[in-house]
């Protein structure tokens, strides 16, 4: 069956007056019909570039340097922007972090739901209000008739995330690219938004990439995941293999800095170090200056994506790709057989 | 609706304002009397036939030698003063409310255009709003009206002095309204909904005009009050040095200007209660404005 949504080499760079930078860089991955799929990376590895770049909505002075999207079929790269203004917002959506933002505060939810069915075909008033209440309904709103006349401060915030949802979905879009739908809301409201939009995505296959940097969200979100770290995409898998069984040092890290990963009482793991800004990635693997596994080759050669061992996916580093020398190995076979007697990880 | 309004936070301070409620009532008998000047006034200054020239320079009713039929005096030409200045408040009002409207248009438009699409075309309009404010309103408009009074002389003039003086304050004025709108364009195009409207493929007319523009309309009403004022008295001042309009339709200001070549003949009324008039009609514009500016700035609320 044909993908969805197949990225092949996506760069993104951001041009400055001296060099092009590139937040995003050699990023390839596909998406079937229905699936959901979580892109993972701490802040500045480049996941809300890659969301936008795929509705070709990269703000200046960023562009995508190369690579191809293609989307049901249909290559977005080089689209006219009449066309791609006709696939975004109506084939494609996305849902952004903050919902007190994103509503426009001056106009009525109903005003700016019609609006967006307008923009996208020949709607009739009271035709685009029906579809409206039916998303509204479709996203638990109660009362819908009564709250299209609403202004956004009425509502509460998981409640102003619903809308965004509605909206997102009055087109019956075929995917759905959520940046961190739930990180401005509390707890309990992130779980019944997650549960809404995993019920939404199955009932009508829609595709969804979450962008966040939960891991616990996208475990129980998704069903592949991909992690990204200074722009490159360094580990991607079924998400469940890729979290018990990480095998890059990143994911590694990012899996222990989960608090439900730690027994109770014990300080929480963090990765040495911060992500490098991206005037000056290091040479070679760009993980090296935080990895503890890193050895000679890491600081010279960059590695390239290779199929893990007994696990369907992939990752990129040298302790995977066999370069990593034998006796440097044997420090992690040390570490790995320490976290196993301690029962951090599963064997 | 109405009661929805009578129990808004709006109507709540403007009732509780005294200057606000003042002065919004003066302007409301002003625009009433103004605008219903046929009706309301006890003589019709535009027909020449009902004024006597026999009339002219009588004074208002509490002075001796006054008539009973005009109250408040007449005018060099017989003209009953009272209904003359409600007929020329009307003129005066509606260049403002045209004048500002028009400035309103052009510079709403190009404020809107050159925010949003920013860049070189941004830094082309705004430096043309620069130049526009570098010449003084009336230079402009004395250098316009000179020429079309040239150009077509004074009978074509007459009939066609209130729409060319409402290009001409509106043309000279647009820069503030492109001014104020740019700046808060920048200010909202970076905000997410806006962001959300071009995610949702909104096209970027209807993202300007419909989600940036009715986030921006509160500087924009504050000083539409400020403008109508002004665009009153640089009516006033043109008509007061020949200018405006004509005699013989005239406005507030020309009636100030008429008037002012008797007022050492003793015949002082002809300028003082145009003059009266005008100050109150800017006066309670301005003071409205104060209040509707202060109630949409909550920085300015006392805790």
């Amino acid at each position: 069956m044909d993908p969805l949504l197949d990225v092949k080499n996506l760069t993104v760079n951001f041009a400055l007056r001296r060099a092009s930078l590139s937040a995003v860089n050699d990023v390839s991955f596909s998406l079937k019909k229905g699936e959901r799929m979580g892109l993972v990376g701490e802040s500045g590895a480049g996941k809300s570039v890659t969301g936008f770049s795929l509705i070709n909505l990269i703000s200046k002075p960023g562009y995508i340097d190369s690579g191809s999207i293609v989307f049901e079929g249909r290559e977005l790269i080089g689209l006219p922007d009449e066309e791609m203004r006709h696939i975004r917002g109506n084939r494609i959506t996305m849902i952004f972090q903050d919902p007190m933002m994103t509503l426009n505060p001056v106009l009525t939810i109903g005003t700016q739901m019609v609006e967006t069915l307008k923009a996208h075909g020949r709607f009739s008033t009271s035709k685009a209000e029906a579809t409206a209440i039916d998303k509204l309904r479709q996203v638990q709103i109660s009362s819908p008739e009564k709250r299209l006349k609403q202004y956004p401060h009425e509502f509460s915030g998981g409640m102003r995330q619903r809308i965004v949802i509605a909206i997102a979905l009055l087109t019956d879009p075929a995917m759905i690219i959520a940046d961190e739908p739930t990180t401005a809301l509390d707890v309990t409201i992130q779980a019944e938004i997650m549960d809404l939009l995993i019920r939404l995505c199955d009932s009508s296959r829609m595709g969804l990439i979450l962008i966040t940097h939960d891991l616990g969200v996208v475990s129980e979100v998704t069903e592949s995941i991909a992690v990204m770290y200074a722009g490159k995409i360094v580990e991607s898998g079924p998400t469940q293999s890729v979290i018990h069984r990480p095998s890059h040092p990143y994911t590694m890290g990012l899996v222990r800095a989960i608090p439900g990963s730690i027994p109770p009482g014990n300080p929480l793991y963090q990765i040495p170090g911060m992500m490098p800004t991206l005037t000056n990635i290091p040479a070679g693997c760009s993980f090296h200056p935080r990895c503890k596994y890193a050895g000679n080759i890491c600081t010279i050669e960059i590695p390239k994506l290779t199929t893990v061992t007994n696990q369907q996916g992939v990752a990129a580093c040298h302790m995977i790709s066999g370069r990593l020398p034998e006796t440097e190995m044997g420090l992690l076979a040390l570490h790995r057989r320490q976290k196993i007697s301690s029962g951090e990880i599963m064997a | 609706m109405l009661k929805k309004f009578l129990d808004s936070f709006f109507f709540y301070s403007f009732i509780r304002d005294p200057v606000a409620v003042g002065s919004f009532l003066i302007l409301a008998i002003l625009f009433i009397t103004g605008f219903g000047a046929p009706v309301v006034a006890p003589h019709n200054p535009y027909d020449t036939t009902t004024i006597d020239i026999m009339d002219s320079e009588l004074p208002p009713f509490w002075i001796s030698g006054s008539d009973e039929r005009f109250l408040l005096g007449t005018d060099s030409q017989g003209r009953d003063m009272l209904s003359t200045m409600l007929y020329g408040m009307r003129v005066s009002i509606l260049i403002g409310l045209g004048a500002v409207a028009l400035q309103a248009l052009l510079g709403i438009t190009i404020g809107l255009i050159a925010g949003y699409k920013g860049g070189r075309f941004e830094a082309f309009l705004m430096r043309i709003a620069d130049v526009q404010l570098s010449f003084s309103t009336y230079m402009v408009a004395i250098f316009f009206g000179a020429l079309f009074q040239a150009a077509f002389g004074m009978g074509l003039y007459e009939d066609f002095a209130i729409p060319m003086l409402i290009a001409i304050i509106g043309f000279a004025e647009w820069p503030q309204y492109a001014r104020t709108v740019r700046a808060s364009v920048l200010g909202e195009k970076k905000k997410e909904y806006v962001e959300a409207a071009r995610v949702i493929g909104l096209p970027s007319t209807r993202i300007m005009w419909r989600e940036i523009l009715p986030n921006t309309l509160t500087p924009v009403l504050v000083i539409s009050t400020v403008q109508v004022a002004n665009a009153i008295m640089s009516e006033a001042a043109l008509s007061f040095i020949g200018l405006g309009m004509p005699i013989t339709r005239p406005s507030l200001g020309s009636l100030i200007n008429v008037g002012f070549d008797y007022i050492f003949s003793g015949s002082w009324w002809i300028t003082l209660f145009p003059g009266i008039v005008l100050v109150i009609l800017i006066l309670s514009i301005n003071l409205l404005g104060d209040w509707l500016r202060d109630f949409l700035n909550p920085k300015l609320y006392k805790g």
